[in-house]
């Protein structure tokens, strides 16, 4: 059984009892998987490769619907309802619950055309409202500075991590509660990636967010929550700043001393 | 001889055979478009691009009815096949995918792809000119739209899928459906590679003899009913060109020129957008 430190906050998300299959696989990829995640806090889920932290975090989003044959079971909680029933309704939970991926993916279009996608897609029409909600989450995103004189250009002309910054722009846009990053810096060199977690640190005020990261300092610098996965397991959940220096699990404590992994 | 040096003459040898072969190949392709455009352009007058056919002898014998008639039976051709071919290719890139019935699509198209035009032209005669017992306009679109619709239905399938997916994720995760992400994000993301694709496809059909002989057959006279035989470029130069009188075979000459310039400039405009595309 995984070690869970207790959490006091209200908790954003609540997995329960889950399990994962991928289409054809024969065994799941995630086991028998608790853990709570706490509201307007930063988790951090760390882990070898294939220990299933990405696997699970797209979960939360229900992504892996996109692809026939996968299989969830358990529960996720969200807001008291598991977001795993059929009934869920998964246009509505993605607006909720925002995701930043991996390599940036900025949309072929403009700058401007980018950030209010997700409010158009809901609808929004007026142009001040646009005008006013773009240059809010383009601030909010540190970007708007250097992009202002050149909304209506090409995002695709933007450095990788100024496509980043927009992609967290666009999806703060819509005002999720909960955002998922994918290893959100793996393709970012140092100065953009210090810019982007300055970034995540300060939007964890108004979201929750849970970040899969293979980086442990950036586990450790950016986060209030740790989990280590393993094997499809959590293994531990605890306080970052505990974690790190007395893990009470023997396995994170050979994973995050680098004896494996 | 030592090792090294063998490799290096056999390395010589081959560079010079396959260098000759290229030069060989381009030779002939440089050599028919001198003929053409020496003759063609010879055959060129203003009467050409205003007058209608007329009997061999007359000076003011033109080529607008069958200038005319190419475009409507390639014009509508193009109208049915593009629309036809890229929902088929979204199919199959967003829909089917690697399903049994995807896959059986794409292999069909391809054998499409190979197949003799004048097969189809026999194939549309059968179908449609004998029940209607008369050549067609329509008949001869028909025939070109079937032509058309495999390769851009492969185009469409293969752009849409170098699209990353990750791309598409990325709108889901926003709460986009289906149908927006296909439009708003993937064919604008494809876009330059579709277009290719058309005017690919245009080009090709647009240079076809043998399945309108079958089809629209000819008029010697501008006519823009689709439902009465209609001329085309490549059935009039074929007639023209075969004809035993010199004038007729300078037209057909004036048409070769003028055919070959038009499915050159799509093929021309076509690269451009894909250079443009790889450029970026």
């Amino acid at each position: 059984m995984a070690t869970i430190v207790d959490i006091f906050e209200e908790k954003a998300l609540e997995v329960k009892d889950f399990e994962f299959t991928y289409a054809g696989a024969d065994a799941p990829s995630i086991k028998k998987l608790d853990m709570p995640i706490a509201k307007n806090s930063i988790t951090a889920l760390i882990g070898p490769s294939g220990c299933g932290k990405t696997t699970l975090l797209r979960s939360f989003n229900r992504i892996h619907d996109l692809y026939p044959g996968n299989k969830y079971a358990g529960e996720i909680l969200f807001k008291g309802e598991n977001i795993l029933l059929p009934k869920q309704d998964l246009i509505n939970l993605r607006i909720q619950i925002g995701m930043i991926f991996q390599k940036p993916t900025a949309f072929p279009m403009s700058i401007f055309d980018n950030v209010a996608y997700g409010m158009r897609l809901q609808g929004i029409k007026n142009r001040t409202e646009l005008q006013d909600r773009v240059e809010k989450a383009l601030k909010d995103a540190a970007i708007f500075e250097e992009v202002k004189d050149r909304l209506k250009h090409d995002a695709n002309g933007l450095s990788g991590g100024q496509q980043q910054r927009l992609c967290i722009a666009r999806a703060i846009a819509v005002e999720p509660e909960v955002l998922l990053f994918d290893e959100p810096t793996s393709a970012l060199d140092p100065i953009s990636t210090a810019g982007i977690e300055e970034l995540v640190v300060e939007l964890k005020n108004r979201v929750s967010i849970i970040i899969v990261t293979h980086n442990m300092q950036q586990a450790a610098r950016v986060s209030d929550y740790t989990g280590f996965m393993y094997l499809g397991e959590l293994v531990e959940l605890g306080r970052t700043e505990e974690m790190f220096v007395t893990p009470r699990e023997k396995l994170t404590e050979e994973y995050i001393t680098g004896k494996f992994g | 001889m030592t090792h090294t040096q063998k490799r290096i003459v056999v390395n010589k040898i081959i560079m010079v055979l396959s260098s000759l072969s290229a030069l060989v190949g381009l030779g002939f392709l440089f050599w028919i478009l001198g003929v053409l455009v020496l003759n063609g352009i010879d055959a060129l007058n203003w009467a050409i691009f205003t007058n209608e056919g007329a009997p061999p002898g007359y000076e003011d014998s033109g080529l607008k009815h069958a200038m005319i008639g190419q475009l409507y039976i390639v014009g509508v051709a193009t109208l049915f096949g593009v629309p036809l071919g890229i929902l088929a290719g979204t199919y199959l890139s967003e829909y089917g995918q690697k399903a049994k019935l995807a896959e059986i699509i794409r292999d069909i198209s391809d054998i499409m792809m190979s197949a003799p035009s004048i097969v189809i032209g026999a194939f549309v005669y059968a179908i449609i000119v004998a029940p209607m017992g008369h050549f067609s306009g329509w008949a001869g679109s028909v025939a070109l739209t079937i032509i058309m619709l495999p390769i851009i239905l492969r185009t469409t399938d293969d752009m849409l899928n170098l699209v990353p997916s990750t791309l598409r994720e990325a709108a889901f995760a926003l709460g986009a459906p289906k149908y927006k992400v296909i439009i708003q994000i993937v064919y604008r993301g494809a876009k330059a590679g579709i277009l290719t694709g058309v005017l690919l496809g245009v080009a090709r059909v647009a240079g076809e003899t043998a399945p309108l002989l079958f089809t629209s057959f000819n008029d010697n006279f501008l006519n823009t009913d689709m439902m009465e035989p209609m001329a085309s470029l490549t059935v009039t130069m074929y007639n023209y060109a075969t004809s035993p009188y010199e004038d007729w075979q300078k037209l057909g000459w004036a048409a070769a020129f003028i055919l070959s310039m038009f499915i050159l400039g799509l093929n021309i405009i076509g690269r451009i957008f894909l250079l443009k595309k790889r450029g970026k």
